[in-house]
Formats: structure tokens, sequence, C-alpha cells
């Protein structure tokens, strides 16, 4: 998927920049991104500790399988096949109270956490191909579950809106059905694609 | 003071003291778990630079203006605010992008016009797809995602329709 994202980006970059004369911006944001890009990584560094350490704290205190016990109901009908009361799911539900609450930082480590722990619980015969679990709970992750879109409404509120919150109703109604459509079509496709892939 | 400053600062001292209660070693699940996060990040670190580096590359080039141009009428003929467009385009790639293209769009229209409106129903409903799946991927040794992207894109499309249906009929009757 990501060679195709890339090379897909990085051709349509080059034919546009060709066409626009603008080849020596593309040249320019080639060599300065690579240190932008470790810059990202340092500062996500420091979160992505910060967050794990804690979820660590949780997870041996046994505070996430009381967490994930009362979601399991609702979650193991999601992700029919993991362990119930197993790690995967403690994990996932972390990265949706995280989701839900807005803290973006701390949902990544969260999701790599469950993403690596599905594949453990799964043991696939073929490693190499995503699992439906797998894709359905990053799928997930690419719809948004904020409750409060506080970047919009800091924004708006910035740029003199008389109301910065009455974008809510519409932001939760959008964001409902996004995130419907895009689970509704992943159970959609995996009809479609049997094999032996679960 | 803010009802979300708290979120953190609670969450954090309530694990730290269920940890205490259940005789939990804090500090020695804490520094583990420092450990862990590193380790992730030197696990998703390939993918998200050539992720970051091809995105402002694409950014630089002026493609997405471009493509605004092309699908324009298209927009335009199902009442779409094709002063979203290059929104749309921008939001599965990059955070940064997106935010930098919503304030143009509340700089030149206002946060409560229907363009102002719909750009902040999308920059509130939708995440940054293309970052996700590659982080997230990144981790597992699945390197074939399937339908993972056409699924989260179906999502991405939706949000950019029902954001304008929406707002046109709450808040722009």
């Amino acid at each position: 998927m990501m060679t195709y994202i890339m090379t897909g980006l990085i051709v349509t970059a080059v034919i546009f920049a060709a066409i626009n004369g603008s080849m020596a911006d593309l040249s320019t944001a080639f060599l300065e991104e690579c240190g932008g890009a470790v810059q990202l990584a340092i500062s996500l560094t420091g979160v992505i500790a910060l967050w794990s350490g804690l979820m660590r704290v949780a997870q041996a205190s046994g505070l996430t399988g009381k967490l994930a016990a009362l979601v399991q109901p609702l979650l193991s009908r999601l992700f029919g096949g993991l362990q119930k009361g197993g790690k995967a799911l403690q994990y996932i539900t972390l990265n949706i109270i995280a989701n839900l609450l807005g803290l973006g930082n701390a949902s990544t480590p969260f999701g790599i956490a469950a993403m690596r722990e599905t594949e453990r619980e799964e043991h696939s015969a073929a490693p190499e191909y995503a699992s439906h679990n797998m894709i359905v709970f990053a799928v997930m992750n690419t719809a948004s579950l904020q409750l409060v879109p506080t970047t919009a409404a800091a924004l708006r509120l910035a740029h003199g809106s008389a109301d910065p919150m009455e974008i809510l109703p519409c932001v939760w109604i959008t964001s409902v059905c996004a995130l419907t459509a895009a689970l509704v079509s992943a159970f959609i496709f995996r009809a479609f694609t049997k094999r032996r892939l679960q | 003071m803010n009802f979300s400053d708290f979120i953190i600062p609670v969450i954090f001292a309530f694990v730290l003291i269920y940890g205490i209660c259940t005789k939990t070693d804090v500090f020695g699940e804490f520094t583990e778990g420092v450990k862990d996060g590193l380790r992730t990040v030197y696990d998703i670190f390939p993918s998200l630079f050539c992720l970051v580096v091809t995105v402002a590359v694409f950014r630089a080039s002026g493609a997405t203006a471009a493509i605004t141009e092309f699908i324009r009428p298209a927009l335009e003929t199902v009442g779409f605010p094709a002063e979203c467009a290059e929104l749309v385009i921008m939001r599965p790639l990059s955070g940064s992008g997106a935010t930098a293209i919503y304030e143009r769009i509340l700089t030149e229209h206002g946060p409560d016009t229907f363009a102002g409106r719909v750009a902040s129903v999308i920059l509130g409903s939708s995440e940054t797809t293309f970052y996700t799946l590659s982080v997230y991927f990144a981790a597992v040794k699945a390197k074939k995602t399937r339908y993972a992207l056409a699924a989260a894109l179906i999502g991405d499309i939706t949000c950019a329709v029902v954001s304008s249906l929406s707002v046109k009929l709450i808040l722009n009757p």
C-alpha cells in the first residue's frame, strides 16, 4: 500500500511541478523535509514514551482489564475472534477512550499496542496479509471519534466566530456517518475476499 | 481554566494511585513502558519518514490547487462548496497542511459562512487517514493491507458529503 501511495504522490508532484515550473520548490522540499521528519519523530518519541509508560502501569495494575470488561459486549461483537479479556481488546478500549477524549498523542501508542496484540492473538497462517480485525481497527482510527472538535473550535473562536461550538451537532452526525460507512464497507469487502484469510 | 485542562493530569494521578493501591511496581512498570515506547518509535520511523517527505513534496508541487480547479465544476453542481475542495484533498494526507488550508478558508470567507462551517465540520470529523494507516501497519508484519485504504477513503468521502448536507440542513437552511 505504502509503495503505491509514495510513488503515486511523488510522480504526481513531479508532473505538476514540471507544468508549474515549481521544480526548485520540490527539490527544496525533499531536502528540508528529511530533517522535518526526524524532528517530528523526536517530538513524537517524547509523547509516545510518556503514554507507553502510563499504559504499562495501567496494564500491570489490572485497570485496563476492568475498563475493557465494561465495553466488552460491544467490542467483542465488532472484533470477532479476539480473546475475551485478552490484551488486544484492552488496548483497543484504551485507544477508543483516548480518541473520544481527543488525546490524539495517546491514542497512537495504544493503537500500535492493539495492532501488535491482535497479531499475536491471531497468529495468522499468512502473516504478510492484514487480518480483518486489524483492518477494522485501523480504519476505525482513520475516522474521527473525538467528541469535542477542540482544534476547529479554537480556530473558529480566533477568527471571530459568533458561536464556535454551533458546529457540534453537524460534527457528530458527520463523524457517525463517516465511521459507519468506513466500517460497513470493510465488512462488505471482507465478504467479497473470502479465501483462507479471516 | 477549562475542563479539558484537567483530563491529562487527572488521568495520570488516577492511574498512578490505582497502581500503588494494587501494589504494582509503578516506577518499574513505567520505565519498562518508556522502553517499549522507544522501540515503537524505532519500528514506525521508516514509514513515518517516507510519508512525511512524500507529503511535503506533494504539497510543494502545488498539485492540490490544480486538482481542485479540475474538479470544481463537478462540486458546484452537487452543491458542495468548492472553497473546501482543497481541504478535502489535504485532510487525509497532512494534519498541519489541512490546518493551514482551514485557516485560509476562515480568513477569506469567515467562520460563520457556509464554506467556513463546512470546513469546520470536515476538520472536526475526520482524521489524517494516510498517516494513521502507515503508522499502524508499520507496527505489524502485515504489509499487504487488502481493503484497509479503500474502506478508509469511503469514510473520508462520506465525511465530505455529509458535512455539506448537514450544514445545509441544520445551520444554513
